[in-house]
């Protein structure tokens, strides 16, 4: 099943003209980020048409990929069939650490899941064919092959999730914590998308180097379902101050749980995810714009 | 036989060419290699002779595992998405008619790639990790040649595992769900996430008799010095095993699919 090609429509136009205008409207503009989810519908809903045409194989992947992330959880279950504690960390708090930071990185793969596949486009001369459809070029390349088996990790951590608040015993609810727990799922899923574009922009330039991203993403994740007292404290320190993956969930987490933050961080620093989310974003758009901008085809 | 040879030294220079995907590559394993060192940690502080290993083996096993993973493909055996491919378009076709046999071809091929792996991906995070924690170093000079050994039977099953996986697309043509799948199996039988005599009872008992038991767990404990002489000759003989097995299973299927090609014309 080939990909549709919309290139009739951008015959005449100039296509580094283009690939200057996409760049700039699509991360700033109103209007930009209306034409990019727009597009980004249209292209998954392609491959969603697609994905179903070959139902036991689409069947099959989303199972997989359900019980994969679950057998992620397994590990954890088995490693709490050994001890009662990890790092002074009880099983619901790690499980609600688990089920948060799945969640959140759940969302962001769903949507941006596709950008790492962005370096064989860039190394093959294909992305030209992106850049030439009149739409933005993130939304086209983040929806590229739009895998739906990959709501299967949304579900598991919110499984998780859910299951780690049931069992969770000794917090005190309040309503801002309460709040807090969804503003935790929504910054902390932009701030693994904002990495993964980040990631995918470096491509522009390391067109083999894609798996760096996965340490900061995938790695993040594992990291994150572990409590912070378990790690060298060198290491949380990189996680808070220079790629803030603490915002994920540590931080609003630990404030739920009424812990003291890792790190010397200040209490205040749990509600600042959503900032944190924002400033990952403006970065990572600043850095898609610049590697578009770099960007010169193979020329073969 | 010179053919194969040419075909393996091929997948070596090939993977070879990639330098910043390898360099990417060994970055990611040793990220891993920490985040996994330190859950451990914590573990084996809570419990110091877990699965008969102290603190050092466990923390050798993890960056055995990050070392492996490409060279034993844990998470894929890093040939079978280009011979999917090939099977989905009809290229397949034209491989057969080759005066070469399929899968002796992709075997010489991918035993290239597993070799430039062990030296671009797996010693790299080993030092790193041996340099960064203190992990059990083997006592024996002799050990290393058999944990080579066992590392090269490991690499054979996961061919054979692969190439099995890749070979389902005949039937299937969208060899996705497959591959997640066996994904899935290398990820946790192989003892991956965590070693296989740490998997409590049946769990374990099945889980180390699988064959991904042969591509981590298996030469871990040769490097840690737990099989020697007729021991060691029997973790061997059950790598050996499972190879044949696999390997055969994999020339029935070959030789079911290629009567299919015939019929379907490609």
């Amino acid at each position: 099943m080939d990909r549709a090609e919309h290139v009739d429509r951008a015959e005449h136009v100039d296509r580094a003209e283009y690939a200057g205008r996409g760049a700039g409207e699509e991360a700033w503009s109103g209007s930009g980020v209306a034409e990019s989810w727009r597009t980004y519908r249209m292209v998954a809903a392609m491959w969603i048409r697609s994905t179903l045409a070959y139902r036991s194989s689409f069947a099959l992947t989303f199972l997989s990929s359900l019980v994969a992330t679950f057998f992620d959880f397994v590990v954890i279950l088995l490693m709490f069939g050994q001890v009662r504690g990890l790092g002074g960390f009880s099983f619901a708090e790690v499980a609600f650490l688990y089920g948060a930071t799945g969640t959140s990185f759940g969302l962001a793969d769903l949507v941006m899941g596709s950008l790492p596949r962005m370096g064989k486009r860039v190394r093959d001369g294909s992305l030209d064919t992106f850049l030439l459809r009149p739409a933005p070029v993130l939304a086209q390349v983040a929806a590229d092959r739009f895998a739906l088996r990959r709501l299967g990790r949304i579900a598991q951590g919110l499984l998780v999730l859910v299951w780690g608040l049931v069992v969770l015993e000794g917090v005190e609810w309040t309503p801002l914590k309460v709040l807090l727990v969804p503003v935790m799922l929504l910054s902390g899923a932009l701030i693994f998308a904002a990495l993964m574009v980040l990631g995918a922009s470096l491509l522009f330039w390391l067109q083999d180097a894609g798996e760096v991203t996965s340490s900061f993403t995938y790695g993040g994740n594992t990291m994150l379902q572990y409590p912070p007292t378990i790690f060298a404290q060198d290491l949380v320190r990189g996680v808070v101050y220079v790629v803030p993956l603490a915002f994920v969930n540590w931080l609003p987490a630990l404030y739920v749980l009424g812990r003291t933050p890792p790190a010397g961080v200040p209490g205040w620093a749990a509600f600042a995810s959503p900032l944190v989310a924002a400033v990952c974003c403006a970065v990572a758009g600043l850095a898609w714009r610049a590697g578009l901008r770099s960007y010169q085809s193979t020329g073969s | 036989m010179r053919l194969y040879a040419t075909v393996a030294a091929g997948g070596f220079r090939r993977h070879a060419t990639y330098r910043v995907a390898t360099a990417a590559g060994v970055f990611t394993n040793t990220v891993f290699g920490f985040i996994l060192s330190y859950t451990y940690i914590a573990l084996w502080d809570a419990r110091p002779t877990l699965g008969g290993y102290d603190m050092g083996d466990a923390l050798a096993y993890v960056w055995i595992g990050q070392g492996l993973i490409t060279v034993c493909g844990l998470m894929g055996g890093g040939f079978e998405e280009e011979l999917i491919e090939r099977i989905r378009t009809g290229d397949i076709a034209v491989d057969l008619y080759r005066p070469a046999d399929l899968q002796t071809w992709w075997f010489a091929a991918n035993l290239g790639r597993a070799a430039y792996q062990l030296l671009g991906r797996g010693i790299a995070p080993m030092v790193f990790g041996a340099l960064v924690f203190d992990l059990t170093l083997p006592d024996s000079p002799w050990t290393w040649p058999a944990f080579l050994g066992s590392v090269a039977l490991g690499a054979i099953v996961s061919f054979a595992l692969w190439y099995l996986v890749a070979l389902s697309a005949f039937w299937l043509l969208d060899g996705q769900g497959v591959v997640q799948a066996a994904w899935l199996g290398g990820l946790f039988f192989s003892g991956m996430l965590l070693p296989l005599n740490v998997f409590p009872g049946a769990l374990g008992e099945v889980a180390r008799m699988l064959p991904w038991a042969s591509m981590l767990q298996v030469p871990a404990d040769v490097y840690l010095g737990r099989y020697e002489g007729w021991g060691l000759l029997g973790v061997y003989a059950f790598q050996a095993g499972w190879a044949v097995v696999l390997l055969a299973t994999g020339r029935a299927v070959q030789a079911a699919a290629t009567r299919k090609v015939v019929v379907q014309g490609g």
